[in-house]
């Protein structure tokens, strides 16, 4: 695969991502992504990224299970993975995710952040640099404050800031707290997320 | 009338930061010009607060003025999250089926690049000597930072960490008691110098030292991943000239071989542990 330098993404290279959905999610996270991954077509022409909070030594069961019930291409990353479109990329247990400006996906063992690796921030705040107005960054069910912060950095790129409603969600802190944090574009139930998305254009 | 830049508030902090990985690298001898981009600068922008200064270009009147930070910076490059049988499925690997092979040498040499505060130094030594093969086994294990490797050659670990590696041990095919390998004071432990013995930690730098031994088995666990792919090449080149003629090579469990120049060299032995082999006629 052609790996691109340089240090802005050309033209080329954006468009051929479409839009990066970015979801953190915590407790209660194997459902609800379940009921959103569900509904969305192989045609798909946008990306995704997730950082769920899951143990280190937590085996690929999930992954595999949502890969299996899923239109999308789901599976853990690979460090140096290019982002294609149609594609569904989780952080691996143990690892942060970081995206790259030239279309990369990175992983590193840096400390926990917020008491989590991989950590929602983290990648919120790199795709947020890296891909400004086309991101969506989604927060879902979780019972902790990780995400909060890079769901305003993404909103301050002028990109697009979900949540879901904290009234419907299995565990309300995450939610609660990026609602605090970020004037947010939607809050929307599960059915509603996975509605905008395969909308998405 | 003044001009306004034309670069927004991101690209001036890109320029920022190569200006200063400049001036680190003329001044100082190490380049961290080609690490990945993303870690990267959440690193320095980490490093940044820690120095209390507005700026990323405030850091470089430091670099020249202020004798230890550049110490203090190296700290923060350096720190990554280290344990002893991270990954228990690639341990219990090593342990049932690359070491049978590597018993077949007289004496083997063991390269550990990038072993940061020596964890896995120590947790490879334990596999050799419930295998039988510590007595005739010198694991070579190497950092560019000296005050990682000063950790890691004290032995010196925090006893709090123990439940885990204990745990980590017994998962990944431990044959004994784990306590049996160290000695708690207060709280902390030491690792036996019955390990140690066989452990000698050298500082070297993958961007630009060169090989230094033959190795039979390199391990290079989750330091491509801070790289990018230019440095990652050079690294691969120089882990692939240092093993003997099908030696063993591990990488990080979610590293892969698949966009580096030096793919050709090795074959794969466990995809899944990521443990490659290099082929008997790989070009040197």
């Amino acid at each position: 695969m052609q790996r691109h330098e340089g240090e802005s993404a050309p033209r080329s290279v954006v468009n051929r991502l479409g839009k990066i959905v970015a979801i953190g999610v915590s407790s209660g996270g194997f459902r609800a992504l379940e009921r959103i991954l569900i509904e969305i077509p192989s045609s798909f022409p946008h990306s995704i990224l997730i950082v769920q909070h899951i143990a280190i030594d937590a085996g690929g069961y999930m992954v595999e299970y949502l890969n299996s019930c899923s239109a999308l291409e789901i599976g853990f990353v690979d460090a140096g993975a290019v982002i294609c479109c149609g594609h569904v990329y989780f952080a691996p247990p143990g690892y942060h995710l970081l995206a790259e400006r030239e279309g990369t996906l990175s992983l590193s063992i840096d400390p926990p952040v917020n008491f989590s690796i991989p950590s929602v921030d983290v990648l919120f705040e790199s795709v947020a640099r890296a891909f400004g107005e086309r991101v969506i960054g989604v927060i879902l069910t979780g019972a902790n404050a990780d995400g909060a912060k890079g769901l305003s950095l993404i909103k301050k790129n002028r990109g697009t800031a979900i949540v879901q409603d904290p009234s419907v969600s299995d565990a309300k802190q995450m939610p609660t707290h990026a609602l605090e944090s970020t004037d947010v574009d939607h809050v929307f139930s599960l059915e509603e997320i996975a509605a905008y998305l395969v909308n998405l254009k | 009338m003044l001009e306004k830049p034309i670069l927004d508030p991101y690209e001036t902090e890109d320029l920022e930061i190569r200006l200063f990985l400049e001036a680190v690298k003329e001044y100082y001898g190490y380049d961290f010009t080609h690490y990945a981009r993303a870690s990267l600068r959440r690193r320095i922008l980490g490093h940044k607060e820690v120095e209390g200064v507005d700026s990323v270009s405030q850091l470089v009147p430091l670099l020249f003025e202020d004798p230890h930070f550049f110490d203090r910076f190296l700290h923060t490059m350096s720190i990554t999250v280290t344990s002893m049988f991270r990954n228990t499925d690639v341990f219990l690997f090593l342990r049932e089926t690359v070491l049978p092979k590597l018993s077949t040498y007289p004496f083997i040499n063991i390269w550990h690049a990038g072993c940061a505060t020596g964890e896995e130094a120590y947790a490879m030594a334990i596999l050799l000597e419930e295998e039988g093969l510590l007595n005739r086994s010198n694991i070579y294990a190497t950092d560019y930072n000296k005050d990682a490797l000063s950790v890691a050659s004290k032995a010196i670990y925090p006893l709090d960490n123990m439940k885990e590696y204990t745990e980590n041990y017994i998962k990944s095919g431990g044959r004994g008691n784990f306590i049996d390998y160290y000695q708690a004071r207060y709280d902390s432990v030491k690792f036996s110098s019955r390990l140690s013995d066989h452990i000698t930690f050298v500082q070297h730098n993958l961007m630009n030292d060169q090989v230094f031994t033959q190795a039979h088995l390199v391990l290079c666990r989750n330091v491509l991943i801070y790289f990018d792919q230019n440095l990652q090449n050079r690294v691969l080149d120089l882990l692939q000239e240092s093993l003997v003629s099908r030696g063993f090579l591990v990488i990080g469990d979610r590293e892969t071989l698949d966009f580096s120049s030096s793919s050709n060299a090795f074959e794969t032995f466990s995809q899944s542990n990521r443990v490659y082999r290099k082929l008997a006629f790989a070009k040197t």
